[in-house]
């Protein structure tokens, strides 16, 4: 009873931010900059919680994160630019391309650990990029132009939810479970008899084609991609959301995607101090605050109550549970 | 105990880790229901043999049958299934994670939530401290209580050959004694038990026979007693 109460509560205050930013949106009362940051932080919410899903749930250091992104986008490009073909399709074939490479390189180096690891995969997105600049078909260094503009806020919208959904039902099952066991002592969990091959892959797979998503909405936002825009620049600031709101925590991906997006928006005004300010907020949250805003709890409904309850002055007059 | 009834068996075991030959052709044989120890000094082999039995590490030759069927080539999340867990050197309990938490990781690979259920119970009642701490973070427990939280995560599984990798492994007297007799209950009740242990005196108690490693080979194998007796075990084992 209490849980459809509070998937209701959820439902309801989504469907009100819905509404009121399609209204903002449509009335002009959010000015074209903000809407642009607003598509942005949808954007990094998918790409801050499926590197979450790799780095943070189970474990495995990850730095390919630009080039599964890169992959989505390019291949949904392909189909909708170069192609003529709808955009349904495109969202399809790039969460699908970007999977498969997850596939492709996940297999071998996932027997890779930690740094190892980490170098691999830096490795792999450059070696994307790189590809990429060279292929003419795909308009090379210059870019690929003439991409058409799809997306809006219900797009944008929907994609967050389906993907932060994706993600908290894998956690919650026992695959999910699986993946923490492995995080947390990957012998044991063989031990215990789960395969950790097969949760590292399925894991990372699943990281690389919302990943891949995150590309498509890009490419058919901006409508121009060129491989510079898929640097390791864009993974390391993944990357600082994911540890600003709390490695292994999904509602702290949400948090650090929006910090960091709504952050660089307003130093985008002092250019020549943005890098600074935003340098000088990692260490300051890496010495105070080093498992992030969330650690790897989660935001939920009884947390807020409670803090309504604190602001009420209800709570520690009586004792809940 | 009849050759016949052999539950595990282990035929010229070879295992290399790189230019390391660290098991020299092992043979070793657990017959249902029985304590079988393995005892020997560091680095002789004795945790290689338990991961070479439960998969984790590759045999370069040499035939482990469990039950009859040759496992030597079976991934170690299969091996599980048919039966047989480790409970790890050094525990590797999954430590940010609750103590219920990790009990129902051990049983991962079931799917029948009743069994699942009564077996827990059955673990809560064997170790009384687990259930008053069932929902504390497992990292926060003491070493004994988190041996007694691995012990009871591999019987989650519900085994029917258990090897334990030194329990008694940074534990006070008495609750190496304590844990000891835990194992010698889970042995009454049906399950099959390999133990490697550093502790001689106390693995040779509860066991009904036990093996000598020495520098990756069995060098001395019978009944527990006997070998409790044995001058060669009393002086590098026992302390005289």
């Amino acid at each position: 009873m209490k849980k459809y109460l509070s998937t209701l509560i959820i439902c309801l205050a989504l469907a009100m931010l819905f509404v009121a930013v399609q209204v903002g949106i449509s009335s002009g009362l959010i000015s074209g900059y903000w809407v642009t940051n607003l598509y942005l932080v949808g954007i990094n919410i998918i790409l801050a919680a499926s590197l979450n899903l790799i780095n943070g749930f189970t474990g495995e250091f990850s730095l390919g994160h630009a080039g599964f992104m890169a992959i989505g986008a390019y291949s949904s490009a392909v189909i909708t630019a170069n192609l003529g073909l709808p955009f349904p399709l495109a969202v399809i074939v790039g969460m699908l391309a970007a999977a498969l490479t997850g596939v492709l390189v996940g297999l071998p180096t996932l027997r890779l650990r930690g740094d190892y690891l980490a170098i691999a995969t830096l490795g792999f997105g450059e070696i994307v990029r790189v590809v990429l600049m060279n292929i003419d078909y795909v308009g090379g260094a210059s870019g690929l132009r003439n991409i058409p503009f799809v997306v809006n806020w219900p797009l944008i919208f929907f994609s967050v939810v389906f993907s932060l959904l994706l993600i908290r039902n894998f956690i919650c099952s026992s695959h999910g479970r699986a993946c923490l066991s492995v995080r947390e002592n990957d012998l044991a969990a063989q031990m215990m008899g789960v395969n950790i091959t097969y949760y590292k892959v399925l894991a990372f797979v699943i990281g690389a084609a919302l990943a891949g998503l995150a590309g498509v909405l890009y490419a058919h936002y901006y409508t121009i991609l060129q491989p510079r825009d898929f640097s390791f620049m864009l993974t390391f600031d993944v990357l600082v959301m994911v540890m600003v709101g709390g490695l292994g925590s999904l509602t702290g991906s949400v948090v650090g995607a929006v910090i960091i997006t709504v952050a660089s928006a307003f130093l985008q005004a002092i250019p020549e101090l943005r890098m600074v300010i935003y340098a000088a907020l990692l260490i300051l949250s890496a010495v105070f605050r080093p498992q992030g805003l969330l650690g790897e709890k989660e935001v939920t409904i009884n947390i807020l109550q409670k803090l309504g309850g604190v602001f009420n002055g209800t709570v520690g007059s009586k004792q809940t549970n | 105990m009849g050759r016949v009834e052999a539950m595990l068996n282990l035929e010229d075991v070879n295992v290399h880790y790189g230019a390391i030959w660290a098991l020299k052709g092992i043979n070793l044989t657990v017959g249902e229901g029985e304590i079988v120890s393995l005892i020997g000094a560091n680095g002789a082999g004795k945790s290689t043999t338990l991961r070479a039995i439960s998969g984790i590490i590759k045999t370069s030759s040499g035939k482990i049958s469990y039950q009859g069927e040759d496992i030597s080539k079976t991934p170690a999340h299969e091996i599980v299934k048919k039966g047989i867990a480790q409970v790890p050197e050094g525990r590797r309990i999954f430590a940010n994670l609750t103590v219920m938490e990790n009990l129902e990781l051990g049983a991962y690979i079931r799917k029948d939530a009743k069994g699942i259920k009564q077996d827990m119970e059955g673990v809560l009642d064997r170790f009384p401290r687990l259930r008053e701490r069932i929902g504390q973070i497992a990292g926060t427990l003491s070493g004994g209580e988190q041996q007694m939280l691995a012990i009871g995560r591999a019987l989650m599984t519900r085994p029917k050959l258990m090897l334990l990798d030194e329990p008694s492994m940074g534990l006070a007297p008495l609750l190496v004694k304590e844990i000891f007799s835990i194992i010698q209950e889970i042995n009454q009740d049906g399950t099959t038990i390999l133990l490697v242990e550093q502790n001689a005196r106390m693995a040779l108690q509860i066991a009904h026979r036990a093996y000598v490693l020495e520098t990756g080979r069995i060098v001395l194998e019978g009944s527990a007693q006997e070998l409790a007796k044995h001058e060669d075990v009393k002086k590098a084992y026992l302390g005289g």
